[in-house]
């Protein structure tokens, strides 16, 4: 069966290579973003690659206005003629450094990467447990599994957008709501670019692929690529004095 | 402040650029964004996937930040009826087979590695196995769009603005920043290529059976060992192939598969004289089914089947001399290229000869009515002067050398090959009169 399909952050990166595949095995897709224009683009890009006849819309939503978050459910509702799987790839990132002497943009990134995330997925849980069933799908990140010298404010949003899913997955797993949290280590998208490749850097498509798996089983919890887990569980149990002395 | 839209600066200058043979390295580092309008507007050079062996896609000395287009990849139209496609240059190959080949359409000219881009074909006015009936890359491309030295975007064409046009196809980034491609795809009967392999004793037969098979395949191909000498000299295989009809085609998709790593430098001279010699020994003898149905990853992209594989090279890298020799120069002509190569020791892993059909319109494309050889050479003392030697060869027999692959032709051997230099030069001039747009290349070359 396909997926209908609400998609927030398909522009750019791992969204856009998540779309991608989405769209190339005859998924409907209804993309949100804050530019129009440009999601006319993505959406003729995708068309490109769907079976003929599929359709991809458009509209448009911003996780930085919270108050419009029940018309963006609506009018993606509308266009797909209701949807089952949510995809969350939106958000902001900046390095340490820059992020320390920019707390504007800090608090625009843990508003948009935390708060909003979580209400915009409130919106989406009532919305999908209403119809039933559904799946939501959000990328969070391996630098909330750990608080660390290098990701200590993004880290932070991803700690606890991550803590959100896992307890939403446990309240509502039973009731119909399958939540999926996607952990990727370090990707190549226009997110990071022009930091070095430190080691396991991936693709976005590779992330895609297990961000599709992990909708396709209802596995509540990725790392992509997957020798993530085990870094992480290793870095998670290292003691504090190696972690105030270590760079990572 | 990195903003998402906006462009994060890396100010980090300690970053160094390389071609694919790693031969120069130099300073200098990528900017990238899905938005390559914003970001090419105050760059010298905009690169691809880095493919270019030599220095085409580097930095001038004294600039270091370039533009870098591979996340702007959108396909920005597709009519699904005849073909057209517009697409952001930093759209791959790999990506384009992904997309397009399930549904029976794919790039009419393609390279040896699908890791291009389509800002890159056009720049290089890239030419395939089947350049002696389809041409160039450039040959299928309608129209640009172009952002020009002063910052202006211009839609260039064959009708509109032809010199900017046609200085652009092959014209090696130094044009302005390639922002979309039109160009026509080819339909194809399947996804399967249907190949034919024969072994060739010496180099005449092997230029024999190049000729002869050009009449009826679609793709030709060859390898050849430049290191047997005398009577074998240019012994070899040549690989004929054509898009399989349905009839013919294996069941279900010739789908890509990852690529293996190279996790590592070898140490340097691994691929010296006697691994070469082994390899090509072994190639040469290897049993072939005469004819097959096969995949057309590992029939186009042989290479492509190991990830990073330039590093077997070693740290000190290595280099790509592509020549073309006229026609009218005959058999003779390549066996005096030759022998000038077995003399030299130039132990090449790799030999490619491949005939070449007329010249294109491309301004600087590098491919004429003639016979195209290309050699791997592994860096050494001696590899300027075998360059030098191979160029003054070239010259008297009247050939040219491919810019994508150069890293060390000297600018007058360059001059002395390219008749159509100035013509080039005078449009470059026109369009960008301070000289702003260059790249490591040109400023060795031409001296801006
Ligand atoms: C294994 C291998 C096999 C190859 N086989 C062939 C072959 O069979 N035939 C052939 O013709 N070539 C071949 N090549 C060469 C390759 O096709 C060309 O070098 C091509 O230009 C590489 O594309 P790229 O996207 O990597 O460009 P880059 O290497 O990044 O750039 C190459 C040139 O294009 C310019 N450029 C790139 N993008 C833009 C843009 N958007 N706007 C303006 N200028 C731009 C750069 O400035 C530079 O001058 C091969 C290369 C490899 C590594
Ligand atoms: N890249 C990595 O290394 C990495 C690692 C771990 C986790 N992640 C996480 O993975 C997700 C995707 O990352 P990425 O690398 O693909 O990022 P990206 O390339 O920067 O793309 C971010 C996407 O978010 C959208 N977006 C940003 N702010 C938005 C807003 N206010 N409203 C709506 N959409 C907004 C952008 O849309 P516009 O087109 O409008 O800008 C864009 O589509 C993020 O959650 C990121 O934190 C990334």
């Amino acid at each position: 069966m396909a997926l209908n399909v609400l998609m927030v952050g398909a522009t750019k990166g791992i969204g856009r290579a998540v779309a991608r595949r989405l769209a190339a095995r005859g998924d409907r897709l209804h993309l949100v973003g804050r530019n129009l224009d440009d999601l006319a683009k993505c959406a003729e890009d995708l068309r490109a690659r769907m079976p003929a006849g599929a359709r991809v819309t458009i509209s448009h939503g911003d996780l930085e206005q919270p108050g419009t978050f029940d018309h963006v459910v609506q009018d993606a509702s509308d266009a797909l003629g209701g949807f089952d799987t949510v995809v969350i790839t939106a958000g902001l990132f900046a390095t340490q450094p820059d992020l320390e002497q920019d707390l504007a943009f800090t608090q625009r990134m843990l508003t948009v990467n935390f708060a909003n995330t979580v209400l915009f997925c409130e919106h989406v849980r009532r919305y999908l447990l209403a119809r039933g069933r559904g799946t939501l799908c959000v990328l969070s990140s391996v630098a909330g599994d750990r608080g660390r010298k290098p990701v200590v404010l993004y880290g932070a949003s991803k700690a606890g957008l991550s803590a959100y899913l896992e307890g939403l997955d446990h309240r509502y797993r039973a009731a119909g709501l399958t939540t999926i949290c996607v952990k990727p280590g370090f990707v190549r998208t226009g997110m990071t670019q022009g930091l070095p490749d430190p080691p396991f850097a991936a693709d976005p498509d590779e992330v895609a692929a297990v961000a599709i798996a992990a909708i396709d089983r209802g596995t509540p919890l990725v790392y992509a690529p997957g020798i993530w887990r085990l870094v992480m569980l290793l870095i998670r149990h290292l003691p504090r004095f190696v972690m105030r002395k270590v760079g990572f | 402040m990195p903003q998402l839209g906006a462009v994060a600066v890396n100010t980090n200058t300690t970053h160094r650029l390389s071609g694919w043979g790693r031969v120069p390295i130099v300073p200098g580092y990528e900017v990238r964004s899905e938005n390559l309008d914003a970001i090419t507007r105050d760059v010298p050079l905009t690169r691809g996937l880095g493919r270019a062996y030599g220095d085409a896609a580097l930095p001038a000395p004294g600039d270091l930040r370039v533009a870098g287009s591979v996340l702007a990849d959108r396909i920005l139209a597709f009519d699904s009826a005849g073909g057209l496609l517009t697409a952001e240059a930093g759209l791959s190959l790999d990506e384009l087979y992904r997309a397009l080949l399930p549904k029976g359409w794919f790039t009419p000219v393609t390279p040896g590695t699908r890791f291009v881009t389509v800002g890159g074909m056009v720049a290089a006015d890239v030419h395939g196995k089947n350049h002696h009936v389809d041409g160039c890359f450039g040959r299928h491309v309608v129209s640009l769009r172009l952002r020009v030295a002063d910052g202006r975007i211009v839609h260039c064409s064959r009708e509109e603005h032809p010199d900017l046009f046609l200085a652009t196809l092959g014209g090696m980034g130094l044009t302005g920043h390639i922002l979309d491609v039109t160009f026509r795809l080819a339909r194809v009967s399947s996804p399967w290529i249907y190949q034919e392999v024969e072994r060739v004793p010496d180099i005449d037969a092997y230029m024999d059976a190049l000729k002869t098979s050009a009449k009826s395949w679609p793709m030709t191909v060859g390898w050849i060992d430049c290191l047997s000498k005398g009577a074998s000299m240019g012994r070899g295989v040549l690989l004929k192939g054509r898009w399989a009809e349905p009839h013919e085609a294996k069941q279900g998709f010739p789908t890509l598969g990852a690529q293996i790593p190279v996790p590592f430098m070898f140490p340097n001279g691994v691929l010296g004289i006697p691994t070469v010699k082994a390899f090509n020994a072994l190639y040469y003898r290897l049993p072939r089914p005469h004819r097959a149905v096969v995949h057309p990853a590992p029939y186009f992209y042989p290479l492509d089947v190991a990830r990073d594989w330039h590093r077997v090279y070693g740290p000190r890298g290595f280099t790509q001399y592509q020549c073309v020799l006229p026609a009218s120069g005959g058999h003779a002509a390549v066996r005096r290229f030759l022998e000038l190569v077995t003399r030299g020791g130039g132990a090449s892993f790799l030999c490619v000869i491949k005939d070449c059909g007329p010249e294109g319109d491309g301004m600087l494309s590098f491919p004429k009515e003639g016979t195209s050889i290309a050699l791997d050479l592994a860096m050494r003392d001696d590899t300027q002067r075998l360059v030098d030697q191979m160029n003054e060869c070239v010259i008297a027999e009247g050939g040219r050398i491919y810019l994508a692959k150069d890293a060390l032709t000297r600018p007058e051997h360059f001059r002395a090959m390219e008749s159509r230099l100035d013509r080039f030069l005078a449009v470059r001039r026109t369009w960008d009169p301070d000289g702003r747009i260059r790249s490591a290349q040109s400023v060795r070359l031409f001296g801006w």
